[in-house]
């Protein structure tokens, strides 16, 4: 299963041109408002025809510009999750899901009882779009998208049009529905955070150019990608396992780099867990600091160093296998000596927790 | 009820209903497109095409009667060969009035249904579409159910605008009692004659009752519809 897109489109004073392949899992389009995230995937679901372009699945050609091929959304084999649900006011939960099977003979109507499942729907199946909340319109949008079986699932933001709450409520689902399914998945999101506990790659849009690809950990630690992922979300994301949960309620987590202690998270011990580490709370020291409150030090060597126009610096550190950033002035870089090869140590402030297993497939996709 | 009625005044009623419901009915299929084009489609000449929609609103009705006897009179450039080819003949003839009538409400159908489709959510369309739906499953799976309120409103508006359409249909079908006089050319004729008035108000209240069926019975009907349609 691959999904592999290459287009260039002129909008009204924004061009767009990007190049990726995505595998089976998730693949993140990430990047700010703008940056033509929602075009890339509207190109792929054959809603926006591109100037020039080739998209090809499994072999599969959607589109080809030069040859003269596009086919029409309906004959894509796709399932769109939209950012607005989209389900259709005078069907019932039920005939909505069944939609896509109308015309996609293949689904077996085991697919149906095993997607209502997953999705905790059967409450809902009488009952129409307009008597239900955000959270369950979404799921629904979900479970019809899954039931027109389809060789790639897109999903424009899926969350942002949900509060906190109702997010929370429909992550476990896709996080599920990416431990079961074989296909890609193309995610838009400008979330640092649902990127994190989601993604197994990501695509940076930036201006419409692609301005890097690679697992979650390599972009979001690539001191190049800060200006694009904004100065507040910047930040390296990590591995960790559980290792054990401390008398005093703090959970032990080993990462490459060391082990981490954080306020108690749920989880058994040996479980998987990503945790941001944002650039702006990590402090370095050129000693091992001491009588700090700080409970979390990693030692490390700073791999590279990018000074910023303004006052700001955002340094690239290697601690055991990882790559941590760290936020600093310009003013602290020259009084610290630092360059690149120099030992340093990592205070870190605070870490953020993607709670849930992100399966050994996450790593490295095949 | 038909002892209220001379015969004439019974055809002329009959007839008129006659006339409205096929009006309605054959003009409906062309509406519905016309709004869709009007709504959502854009071609060369799409303001000529809504200026000649709406042209029977705005010219005097005995215009649009003299037109169309130019056009399908036997001896019009439409009229000629429909007779010719298909031995169908309209002036002076009840289908005529059809046509009059059909030509007359068609704007107000028309508008109706076109401000029910540019209601209509065209990402709905767009997620079907990717769902796996043809265009034309597109239409009648998820359009037509949701402009169908629209539909009910336009095919009632047209049907009574049909009731009351005279002035075209005088002038294209003429006023034969049980041909083509319908209901307000009856009423005309009443008016004509001295000591008909009480023919011509038992007419008009006849008139008065049939377009308030009417109106009510859209107006339940649409309701209901969109109560269906509206997901709660």
């Amino acid at each position: 299963m691959s999904l592999s897109v290459a287009l260039s489109h002129r909008f009204a004073g924004f061009a767009l041109q990007v190049e990726f392949t995505a595998e089976a899992g998730v693949t993140a389009l990430f990047g700010p408002s703008g940056s033509g995230k929602t075009s890339v995937i509207n190109a792929v679901a054959g809603l926006l025809q591109p100037d020039r372009g080739r998209i090809i699945r499994d072999g599969q050609i959607l589109l080809d510009t030069e040859g003269g091929t596009n086919l029409p959304p309906q004959r894509r084999q796709i399932g769109y999750v939209f950012q607005e649900a989209r389900l259709f006011p005078h069907l019932t939960v039920r005939q909505n899901l069944l939609y896509g099977r109308w015309f996609a003979a293949r689904t077996e109507s085991a697919a149906f009882d095993r997607v209502v499942q997953m999705l905790d729907v059967a409450p809902l199946l009488t009952r129409r779009p307009g008597a239900l909340s955000g959270g369950e319109r979404q799921r629904v949008a979900i479970g019809r998208a899954l039931l027109a079986n389809p060789q790639i699932l897109l999903m424009d933001e899926p969350l942002a049009a949900l509060d906190g709450a109702r997010k929370a409520e429909i992550l476990p689902y896709i996080e599920q529905l990416r431990a079961e399914t074989r296909i890609p998945i193309l995610y838009v999101s400008h979330s640092v955070s649902e990127i994190t506990r989601l993604a197994n790659r990501v695509v940076l849009l930036s201006e419409g150019r692609v301005l890097r690809t690679g697992t979650v950990a390599e972009v979001f630690s690539d001191p190049n990608v800060v200006t694009a992922v904004g100065l507040r979300d910047a930040g390296s994301v990590l591995t960790a396992r559980i290792a054990g949960q401390d008398d005093d309620g703090l959970t032990r987590l080993e990462t490459a780099a060391g082990p981490i202690w954080l306020p108690r998270i749920a989880g058994a011990t040996g479980a998987l867990v990503r945790v941001r580490i944002a650039a702006q709370e990590v402090i370095l020291a050129r000693h091992r600091p001491e009588g700090l409150s700080a409970l979390n030090i990693l030692p490390g060597t700073v791999t590279a160093l990018r000074l910023g126009q303004g006052p700001g610096a955002i340094v690239q550190l290697r601690v055991g296998d990882d790559l941590l950033l760290a936020r600093l002035t310009h003013r602290s870089v020259v009084a610290l000596e630092l360059s690149v090869g120099c030992p340093v140590y990592a205070v870190l402030k605070s870490v953020a927790v993607a709670p849930g297993d992100i399966g050994a497939g996450s790593q490295a996709p095949s | 009820m038909a002892e209220w009625f001379s015969p004439d005044e019974w055809r002329a009623v009959a007839l008129s209903l006659r006339v409205s419901l096929w009006a309605t009915g054959l003009s409906l299929p062309f509406g519905v497109l016309v709004a869709h084009l009007l709504a959502r489609r854009v071609f060369w000449g799409k303001q000529v095409l809504n200026g000649l929609v709406h042209l029977p609103l705005i010219l005097p009705p005995v215009v649009t009667g003299y037109l169309l006897l130019l056009t399908f009179g036997r001896n019009g450039v439409i009229g000629h060969y429909l007779e010719a080819w298909f031995g169908v003949v309209l002036a002076f003839r009840w289908t005529g009035a059809v046509l009059a009538s059909a030509v007359m409400a068609f704007p107000l159908m028309v508008r109706a249904i076109r401000l029910s489709i540019e209601a209509v959510d065209p990402k709905l369309e767009q997620a079907a579409a990717t769902l796996g739906a043809a265009p034309v499953w597109v239409f009648l799976t998820v359009s037509l159910p949701l402009i169908l309120p629209g539909i009910i409103v336009g095919a009632v508006l047209a049907f009574a605008k049909a009731m009351g359409e005279f002035g075209a249909t005088i002038t294209f079908v003429s006023n034969i009692p049980g041909q083509t006089q319908t209901l307000p050319s009856a009423i005309y004729s009443f008016l004509q004659v001295p000591g008909g008035d009480p023919q011509a108000l038992r007419l008009v209240l006849v008139s008065v009752v049939v377009a308030m069926a009417a109106l009510v019975l859209s107006e339940w009907a649409s309701k209901a519809v969109a109560r269906r349609i509206s997901g709660a």
